[in-house]
């Protein structure tokens, strides 16, 4: 492959057709302050060693990579290591993200931060760093999220934060951004939106993944260490697809490394019910970036189902589109069911509770590995753990939580 | 001379200020639109825009959102829009018409086939607040060879350095979001207004039309001795939620008086000029 995956996205923000800054003019020179700043600091020693030094001792870096022994015999095939991004500090990997924006606020002299959340992870971690710097902070989240993820909604407040419960729309992940995006062209001038993924209006999807694409250079290197070569398979979950890039974006260059995305099927991908733009979507426009988006003939956003709050979304970040039109990395799907079947396996396993949103990397781990052979070896990206997802599970399996 | 642009230059000549009022195509139900449209003329319209209803209007405040939903209630699409203003201009081919709304139901079409379309029905310009200059490569080429002006935002935020861009690739008018904020929200503040006018005067050389905040008549005066056309969206859109549910005719009788309303104080202003 002759792609220089460091080159992208240009300076415009492109990542071939895809990404772009498609923001209401009034955000324009926030996004072109903000793309100089972060231009500035992300070769400065003195801002990566301050990085460095929050990932080590605020959030637990580096993470282990462990390997799913009993699991992986289990399934009989490769051998599947997961890269343990649960055990960060707030226990998912949307805090490596939120340290290196909330630093990015700091320098900017913004005293507010506002943040969108889905599954409640990237509110909870925008809320513990906004707690750390004494910043204000405002979360919107769809109302029906609201309702599903309560154990983060209580976590928020429990940090200070304000979480609106956004009643728009579908109610969801889509509308809570919609509704920081009004908050943002109004507060301009003294609020910083931490996005907590891969997408919107440039830089956005190329920064954060700059803070996210420790988790692969991590790993990387420590399965280097355990194993004495590449591994043979990465598997991520991808909703907006921060965890899916940060675990691939040190691997893309190395040709013998396969990549899976797994989308989320919902009921089904032939029902319609589902979160899979990159499976069954179209190229369009919707929040800052051109990007693969499930809506209708004529350019509606279409309504999406998952199980997982945190990949409830119609659209999916730019570089994974331009990822799967060069054919660099395969966009697979897992409906509910199979997720919840990897959740169960997980668990019983290896005594590893992991989130409904991490399930579906999990499920389709349960069948890619049996095909590969025990000299092989697959990463998943544990991007998070379960805890929040109590009260959807216990409703699921029907007992009293 | 565009349609837009000849109608901007006539007013500009006899001193006018151009009253341009917003309604949301399908709001509160399709079959309103036309009439509502010719009633904005009768009372005083010298351009209408027209919005294209958009399932994640993000730069839109409650009203506009609402009324959103309540046309997407009825699957009001961009074909359905283009086919209004078609019968629209069986009647009247004069008021030039601006669609307003989000890129991707324009993306979802095709720039070139929209742009055919659109101005084979009689469709003067299109604004679509997601679509920064800077992102405008191949739908500027679509929109000019069909001979349909591009409307751009300017904003107090935009730095004076991004000015000749908007100037260079937009025509018919630029519209100066009178605050930092989504529409219908806050009240202007009329002496900052000015100084951005002034600022912009500077650079743009089509004419200014203002919008964002424009409540009332006494903010519809003070806008119109500052800028060449005056905005009005929100305040139009509430009386329709307002009154929708006790029929048209109230929703009429309402959008009527507040557009005499408007009308009147923007030509005392211009008598006044």
């Amino acid at each position: 492959m002759t792609v220089e995956f460091s080159k992208f996205p240009d300076k415009n923000g492109h990542f071939g057709p895809y990404g772009g800054i498609f923001a209401p003019e009034t955000l324009m020179a926030a996004l072109e302050q903000l793309n100089q700043e972060y231009e500035s600091v992300k070769t400065d020693p003195a801002f990566l060693s301050e990085i460095a030094n929050d990932l080590r001792d605020y959030v637990g870096r580096p993470t282990p990579l462990y390997y799913a022994e009993r699991w992986s015999k289990e399934l009989g095939g490769a051998k599947i290591y997961l890269k343990r991004e649960d055990l960060n500090h707030t226990g998912a990997h949307k805090v490596n993200n939120t340290i290196g924006q909330a630093l990015l606020a700091k320098r900017l002299g913004k005293t507010r931060i506002i943040a969108e959340t889905g599954a409640g992870q990237h509110g909870v971690a925008s809320a513990t760093v906004a707690a750390r710097l004494g910043l204000e902070c405002v979360v919107y989240m769809g109302a029906d999220d609201v309702v599903r993820q309560s154990p983060n909604v209580a976590r928020m407040k429990m940090l200070g934060a304000k979480v609106v419960a956004v009643e728009s729309g579908s109610r969801t992940l889509k509308d809570a951004l919609n509704e920081a995006m009004r908050d943002w062209v109004t507060n301009v001038d003294d609020t910083f939106y931490i996005i907590g993924t891969v997408a919107g209006p440039h830089p956005y999807p190329a920064m954060v993944r700059d803070f996210q694409a420790v988790i692969g250079e991590e790993a990387r290197e420590q399965h280097l260490e355990k194993e004495g070569k590449l591994p043979d398979a990465l598997l991520a979950c991808v909703g907006g697809g921060s965890n899916a890039i940060g675990l691939f974006h040190k691997f893309l260059a190395d040709e013998s490394v396969k990549i899976y995305g797994v989308e989320p099927a919902g009921h089904g991908l032939e029902t319609g019910e589902h979160a899979a733009p990159l499976s069954k979507g179209t190229p369009g426009v919707l929040h800052g970036n051109r990007t693969y988006l499930m809506q209708d003939k004529n350019g509606q956003i279409l309504g999406t189902h998952s199980i997982s709050a945190g990949l409830d979304y119609p659209g999916v970040g730019p570089e994974h589109s331009w990822l799967k039109d060069i054919g660099r990395v395969n966009y697979v799907a897992i409906n509910d069911e199979e997720a919840l079947q990897g959740f169960r396996d997980l668990t019983r396993f290896e005594g590893i509770i992991p989130a409904l949103e991490t399930s579906h990397a999990i499920a389709y781990a349960t069948k890619l590995a049996p095909t590969m052979s025990p000299d092989q070896t697959i990463v998943i990206n544990l991007s998070g753990r379960g805890d929040k997802d109590m009260n959807t599970i216990a409703q699921i399996e029907g007992f009293e939580f | 001379m565009s349609r837009l642009q000849n109608t901007l230059a006539n007013l500009k000549a006899n001193g006018k200020t151009a009253l341009i009022p917003y309604i949301t195509a399908g709001d509160p139900e399709p079959n309103a639109t036309l009439d509502l449209m010719h009633l904005l003329v009768e009372k005083g319209a010298d351009i209408i825009e027209l919005g294209v209803p958009f399932s994640d209007p993000m730069a839109d405040g409650p009203v506009i959102q609402k009324a959103v939903e309540r046309a997407l209630e009825h699957n009001v699409s961009l074909d359905d829009v283009l086919e209004f203003v078609r019968v629209f201009r069986e009647t009247n081919d004069k008021t030039p018409i601006v669609l307003m709304g989000y890129l991707n139901p324009v993306e979802a079409m095709g720039y070139e086939a929209f742009a055919n379309a659109a101005s084979s029905v009689g469709v003067d310009a299109i604004l679509t607040v997601d679509m920064p200059p800077e992102e405008s490569f191949g739908y500027k080429e679509a929109l000019d060879s069909s001979g349909l002006d591009r409307i751009f935002l300017v904003s107090p935020t935009t730095p004076s350095s991004r000015l000749n861009a908007v100037n260079e690739k937009g025509s018919g008018f630029v519209y100066y979001v009178s605050l930092k904020g989504v529409t219908g929200s806050k009240e202007l503040d009329v002496v900052d207004v000015e100084e951005q006018l002034n600022r912009l005067k500077q650079s743009i050389t089509h004419p200014i039309g203002i919008g964002f905040g424009i409540k009332n008549a006494e903010m519809a005066y003070a806008m119109a001795k500052l800028g060449d056309a005056v905005i009005v969206g929100s305040s139009l859109v509430s009386l329709i939620e307002a009154n929708a549910s006790k029929g048209l005719y109230d929703v009429h009788l309402a959008i009527g008086e507040k557009m005499t309303e408007f009308r009147e104080a923007i030509d005392r202003a211009d008598a006044n000029q």
